[in-house]
């Protein structure tokens, strides 16, 4: 098992604590003009993505999380879990809902999607930023709008739903940012 | 070679704010002049070392391999020699070192402006102290304050640092969401924690505030005067938050020095932390006299940051260790 001491804390560490893998946010040394000195850190878990502030003794250790990214490419959903296979060594593993998340509603069948392991198992998957999906309900735009101003709502193959500017119509393809959730641009197929 | 950023041979300062530490180093030297406190140097690399549990000393190794000695912490110890010797008012402007402290006001290797007054206490210290900020800020009418370190507890915290129990400092850390069930810590380790999480940001808001009369069991190398409740004659100057200096009536009493000395070495043992050799000489030092007198340290780079207004260490200094 590895440990990492708190002099070693800094910014993306991946640490454990209380059982869940966390990511170290922000790390701030802190003491007093003599005696005992602090780490005062803002740390995400991985697991629920809840951001808290923790505290640590300086000198103290904490154990280290078997975290790490990798590239996989998205194959399908057999209804219960996603499928994953890494493209190098054709390895295939499956990720749950929870660590699905919202990407869920963006990837479909071949997107490379950021894959973050814990203990070799996916604990949180991350769309590619930008995908291109097909719009399968609009409703018909105003004629001559080309502005894209106001917008209306669109449902893409995947079943997420963004605005889109009045002159896209269903069956058309768009590109959408998946960190806002917003649209881009019309794309070719 | 180490591979590096492009840009990591340039300074993290800009040359204005270099030029300012100049331009305090100047005035600062000056104003010792004036006052015919005179400037001397002591050893940064020494046999022996600190041995407050707090302070982590660099330890030094000779291009052989036999170990040399440690860098100093600060040069309390040699500075006490020179006034034993004799000296009178003394003032020293150098770098020290203190391993394992890194963050944005804190760096590994810093500048300390240390001196001496005989035949003061603090009180009248503290006094020249707000004088040197002034100088240092340019700003001849920042305010003063001084509150007792009991004070500030009871009027902020509604707590009595001296009589408080283990849990009631941790009830009040965990309301304010700054200590987790697990942080396990001793008495000053919990007000330690209360200050710097919960007490410190506030205090030099409007002006400096001097913080005094600590609890005993953090008296450092301050005298303890023995009041009906006894208290260390130290005090620290916090401005914006920022803690920027520590000060003592200091302690001359050799017997009781070699006492606080063994007692850090058992803290140590405890704590499983190197155990350093004790300064014999500055302990010979006190046994042949010191003249009563007050002392201060003062941290020049966080000076520094608040007369250029930068928030990070790094704005301040040529070449931070990360590119030293």
């Amino acid at each position: 098992m590895a440990f990492y001491s708190t002099s070693e804390f800094k910014g993306g560490l991946k640490i454990m604590l209380d059982g869940d893998p966390y990511n170290i946010v922000e790390n701030e040394f802190v003491k007093p003009g003599k005696g005992q000195a602090f780490n005062r850190v803002r740390v995400r878990n991985l697991k629920t993505g809840r951001t808290v502030e923790k505290t640590f003794k300086s000198g103290d250790t904490v154990e280290a999380a078997d975290v790490h990214d990798t590239d996989m490419q998205y194959l399908y959903n057999d209804g219960e879990e996603w499928h994953f296979m890494d493209p190098e060594s054709f390895e295939q593993m499956t990720a749950n809902a929870p660590a699905v998340g919202e990407a869920a509603k963006w990837i479909k069948d071949n997107d490379m999607c950021r894959v973050t392991l814990w203990n070799g198992v996916p604990l949180a998957v991350d769309p590619p930023n930008f995908v291109v999906l097909r719009i399968v309900e609009t409703d018909p735009g105003l004629k001559g709008d080309t502005s894209g101003g106001g917008g209306k709502p669109a449902t893409l193959e995947t079943g997420a739903v963004v605005r889109v500017p009045l002159f896209v119509q269903t069956d058309e393809l768009i590109k959408v940012d998946t960190r806002t959730g917003e649209y881009v641009s019309r794309a070719k197929e | 070679m180490t591979i590096s950023a492009a840009t990591d041979w340039q300074p993290s300062a800009t040359l204005a704010r270099l030029r300012a530490r100049a331009g305090l180093l100047a005035r600062l030297r000056q104003f010792f002049a004036e006052r015919d406190v005179w400037e001397v140097e002591t050893p940064l690399l020494s046999a022996a070392a600190v041995t407050d549990p707090a302070l982590a000393s660099f330890s030094v190794h000779r291009a052989s391999g036999g170990h040399c000695g440690y860098l100093h912490t600060s040069p309390e110890f040699p500075m006490k020699r020179l006034l034993a010797a004799g000296s009178g008012a003394i003032y020293q402007i150098c770098k020290v070192f203190r391993d394992d402290e890194r963050g944005r006001r804190h760096h590994p290797e810093f500048s300390l402006l240390e001196w001496y007054r005989p035949g003061w206490d603090y009180r009248q210290l503290m006094d020249e102290v707000a004088a040197v900020v002034r100088l240092a800020l340019e700003q001849p009418a920042l305010t003063v304050e001084i509150i007792r370190y009991r004070e500030l507890f009871w009027e902020r915290l509604a707590l009595d640092p001296w009589t408080a129990s283990v849990d009631q400092m941790r009830a009040i850390a965990q309301t304010a969401g700054v200590a987790t069930a697990q942080l396990e810590l001793d008495h000053d380790g919990w007000l330690d924690l209360l200050l710097t999480h919960c007490l410190e940001t506030d205090l030099g808001r409007n002006g400096m505030t001097f913080i005094c009369d600590y609890p005993p069991s953090q008296a450092a190398l301050a005298r303890i005067r023995p009041d009906a409740v006894p208290v260390a004659e130290r005090f620290e100057l916090y401005l914006q938050g920022i803690e920027l200096a520590n000060g003592f009536t200091e302690l001359g009493d050799a017997g009781e020095q070699r006492a606080r000395f063994e007692a850090d070495l058992a803290e140590r043992h405890a704590q499983q932390l190197p155990l350093p050799p004790v300064d014999g000489h500055f302990l010979a030092a006190l046994a042949a006299g010191l003249p009563d007198c007050a002392g201060v340290a003062l941290g020049l780079d966080r000076l520094l940051m608040l007369a250029t207004g930068a928030t990070d260490i790094d704005a301040v200094l040529a070449f931070p260790i990360e590119r030293a």
